[in-house]
């Protein structure tokens, strides 16, 4: 039985060790954020949070994360309203087909942590997830506009 | 959460009918609220097929075609809600039901989300549903007040009577309304009077996405579901002689192992997805290629090359006599492009679920053709279409993909075999890579003639290419012409006097399909890049040599300089930096493009700005329109540079994302958008930016380093992307 916390609820699965995180949180304990679009690590559609940290779900074993904190893309928002990057990626209207977005957004939201100000390089490196709707240039947006509501209200 | 697998449609008629008064005929609970979880609201007043309004206000429309990503659920309904004088605050938007498509004999129309059509092709009967919808309403106050109802006014939801001063509200008089005759004749207004369509309005379906609450047919989940991965024949056409699953037999969560498509694929069932990818790689399977093992794509090229060695084929459009004009021109310019097969990629691998029960079928897919889903899981399964329930997922992506329906047809199956039990199939990427429906590879002879002024004379051109029309649909070619593998030239815009276009249909076996803009992702390339050699030949700049040969296609000219206008051509560029332009019609749209670019002797481009304008008529939402063109470019990009299915031994050799390379964040150039309608008219806006970007970048690349490149991906042909 591997015992992980989701979205800040204990959870356990009885599962194979090398089972993917991804099909676990899918699959298993019914957590549909995380997406499935390539089983390689290219895409980045099953991003999740392991201990604050960006990965891609579909290529980390269960075992590898047992005991760690997952945050998908359920789990963002705090005390229901949802996270900055949330809000600017609506207020911009990133997503298209929006499959890949709750990993991008994991990912932003993972850079702004990081970086409060990211640059356009920062920006480029960090974000590598696959959007084939091609949203690339509202996310960067987006991502800036985080960045500064952030700024904003952590100087108000 | 708990998708239910019985909708209450038997409640909900009865309620209905109860709130209704008696004029709703049978529609059941929506999927998407049904599967939300959330307490049931009060049904309403069904006023039409389009529109249900509540006792509460609020107004639901129902969104006949599919959600994609390209935002027609919420241009559609702006279209009803601008109608209806609805509150848009108000307004929620859920899908028609197949089944009541089947039982009401086709209310809604078309369903299918395919060739930009949502609004062109719907918006007169969207505009007219509304229209009617808010005539009933006004009626039914106007004989409530006993006043005429010219005299009454619908807006923002609520129906006022200017001269008692009297208001109400949508919902008080839905009831009433619902049971009112429907207008014969309803005007309609005039588009400069909108205030609702015409206006960027959020998309209604974003916020569930970001917040991780939005569905895709991937999700489907219901108690005792089970999964299913599938091994097709990678070689097309071809099927398992044999397969031995010994090895997988008893392993854990295993629970059956079968062939279905006539043996054309094997199908593992496990009680988790991963079980079942997992135990299908343990299965011996031994393949028969069906006769096709040797295809390779050097054999395809020299299977289209022989497209020429025909002596008559289809003639797409002819005027005057080109082969008297060549052979009379003072200069003739000849040129040989290539474009190859391209993969949809959508993001969301094939997936459909399915639950076979007492002779009624069940099905949670994503699907760009509704109809065709449930008609495909009705003649599987051999049940009446009465008795199948398709639940519309959002798409991960449809790019064209998903208007086949092999992925239902393979669902319906294995649910067959298992009936009672829900069953979920889903593809790996690799299967999706190698079983898709291409974009046809396309091989394009051109001959241009000038006179000795340098004017355009005679145009010729032969396409040899598959017909998609024939193999996939497989319907008869009107004489002998597929409109796809022919557009942009069939309608050539040029003023020349001496033209024909030829079409010589080659089909090998690999299976093609409708890919973004289908035969405009790739005859735009083709054309624009020529007209640049006979510009160049005539010693003109591409851009006036264009605008001379446009001089009947007011409405390509006008794109054509509203982008060059906005692109500053002409105007000097920084050292190193060079320009280049095409322009297209598409999809009843007009596009075109400006690039900006440099390239280096080691072939590397860095492109500083591209310049896309659209002109689609009327615009039902400016910024989802944007949003279409921002991200026609980079489909465009990725297909340019990078996207090659290539075949070896019979079967497609790219697998996955790591070897059919699209365009990520860090290479996306920057973009700049110029909305230009003219109104007067309806073009599509999902797929038209697409087309005249290639040509753009490629005629952009010619000025910068010399070198014609005729054929893609660019990669191929000694060129690489890199930051600008």
């Amino acid at each position: 039985m591997i015992k992980l916390t989701v979205n800040g609820r204990p959870r356990q699965a009885d599962v194979e060790p090398e089972m993917p995180l991804l099909w676990v949180l899918r699959d298993v304990l019914d957590v549909k954020g995380p997406k499935f679009g390539c089983g390689i690590a290219q895409c980045g559609a099953c991003t999740v949070h392991v201990d604050g940290e960006p990965m891609r779900s579909c290529s980390v074993p269960v075992s590898a994360v047992a005991g760690k904190r997952i945050v998908t893309i359920e789990g963002l928002a705090q005390g229901g309203k949802p996270h900055p990057v949330q809000q600017a990626w609506i207020e911009l209207q990133v997503p298209q087909c929006g499959y890949c977005q709750g990993g991008q957004i994991l990912v932003a939201a993972a850079l702004l942590r990081k970086k409060p100000n990211p640059t356009d390089a920062d920006i480029d490196e960090a974000m590598t997830n696959l959007c084939r709707c091609g949203t690339y240039a509202r996310i960067r947006t987006a991502i800036h506009a985080a960045a500064k509501s952030a700024g904003t209200k952590s100087k108000a | 959460m708990t998708t239910a697998l019985n909708p209450s449609r038997r409640k909900f008629l009865k309620n209905s009918a109860a709130v209704g008064g008696g004029l709703v005929v049978g529609f059941h609970l929506p999927t998407a609220l049904a599967q939300s979880g959330a307490p049931q609201p009060a049904p309403g007043a069904q006023i039409n097929a389009w529109v249900v309004v509540r006792p509460d206000d609020a107004v639901i429309i129902r969104y006949a075609r599919s959600e994609m990503g390209q935002g027609s659920m919420t241009s559609a309904a702006q279209l009803v809600a601008e109608e209806l004088g609805a509150d848009w605050k108000k307004v929620r938007v859920e899908y028609a039901s197949t089944n009541e498509q089947v039982r009401l004999k086709r209310p809604w129309g078309d369903m299918a989300a395919v060739g930009s059509r949502t609004i062109r092709q719907s918006q007169e009967y969207l505009r007219k549903g509304g229209a009617t919808a808010r005539e009933m309403l006004v009626a039914a106050a106007a004989q409530d007040w006993k006043v005429p109802a010219s005299e009454c006014v619908a807006a923002g939801g609520v129906i006022t009577h200017a001269p008692s001063r009297r208001k109400v509200s949508f919902g008080k008089v839905a009831a009433a309304a619902a049971k009112m005759d429907p207008p014969k004749e309803v005007a309609l207004k005039d588009p400069k009077d909108w205030t609702i369509a015409g206006k960027p309005i959020p998309r209604v379906d974003i916020p569930d996405t970001v917040m991780g609450r939005q569905r895709y047919g991937i999700d489907a989940q219901m108690p005792g579901m089970v999964y299913a991965a599938i091994a097709q024949c990678p070689v097309f056409g071809g099927k398992a002689k044999s397969y031995d699953a010994a090895k997988i037999q008893g392993r854990r969560g295993i629970l059956k192992t079968l062939t279905i498509d006539g043996d054309n694929a094997v199908v593992v069932v496990a009680d988790n997805w991963w079980r079942a990818k997992e135990a299908l790689k343990d299965v011996a399977i031994v393949w028969d290629d069906a006769g096709s093992g040797a295809v390779s794509s050097a054999s395809i090229m020299e299977f289209l090359k022989a497209g020429f060695n025909e002596e008559v084929v289809p003639v797409a459009k002819r005027a005057g006599d080109a082969d008297k004009a060549l052979a009379e021109a003072a200069k003739v310019v000849q040129a040989e492009y290539f474009t190859p097969f391209q993969a949809h990629c959508t993001l969301e691998p094939q997936t459909c679920t399915v639950l076979i029960k007492d002779g009624r079928v069940d099905v949670w897919t994503s699907t760009q053709n509704a109809e065709a889903t449930h008609a495909t899981a009705a003649g599987v399964a051999g049940v009446p279409l009465e008795n199948v329930y398709v639940h519309r997922m959002q798409l991960g992506g449809g790019f064209g993909r998903r208007g086949a329906q092999d992925y239902t047809r393979q669902a319906t199956q294995i649910a067959k075999a298992m009936p009672g039990t829900p069953v979920k199939l889903l593809w790996t990427r690799e299967e999706d890579m190698q079983h898709d429906l291409y974009r046809p590879a396309s091989l394009i002879r051109l001959k241009g003639g000038l006179d000795a002024a340098g004017n355009p004379v005679a145009f010729w051109t032969r396409v040899a290419a598959p017909s998609i029309i024939a193999t996939l649909l497989k319907l008869p070619l009107k004489d002998g012409i597929d409109p796809q593998a022919v557009a942009s030239f069939s309608d050539l815009p040029f003023s020349i006097p001496n033209v024909r276009v030829e079409y010589a249909q080659r089909n090998p076996h690999v299976p093609v399909g409708f890919w973004r803009t289908v035969g405009h992702s790739q005859n735009p390339f083709v054309r624009e890049c020529f007209v640049d050699e006979l510009a160049q030949a005539a010693g003109k700049d591409p851009y006036e040599f264009r605008r001379s040969m446009l001089t009947s296609a007011p409405k390509d000219l006008a794109i054509l300089d509203a982008v060059a206008q906005k692109a500053g051509w002409g105007k000097p560029l920084p050292a190193g930096v060079f320009r280049g332009i095409a322009e297209t019609e598409a999809y009843g749209s007009y596009v075109a493009c400006v690039a900006e670019l440099s390239g280096n002797a080691k072939g590397e481009i860095a492109i500083h700005r591209i310049v896309v304008g659209l002109d689609c008529g009327y615009m039902v939402n400016p910024d989802n329109i944007t949003a279409q063109i921002q991200g026609s470019v980079v489909y465009a990009l990725s297909a340019l540079f990078w996207g090659d299915i290539t075949i070896k031994d019979g079967r497609v050799e790219q697998t996955n994302f790591h070897d059919y390379r699209l365009m990520r964040l860090a290479e996306m150039p920057k973009v700049e958008i110029v909305l230009a309608p003219t109104g007067g008219f309806w073009g599509g806006v999902g797929e038209p930016a697409n087309a005249p970007v290639a040509p753009a970048v490629c005629n952009a690349i010619f000025a910068a380093t010399g070198k014609r490149a005729r054929s893609h991906p660019l990669s191929k042909e000694g060129f690489s992307l890199v930051k600008a």
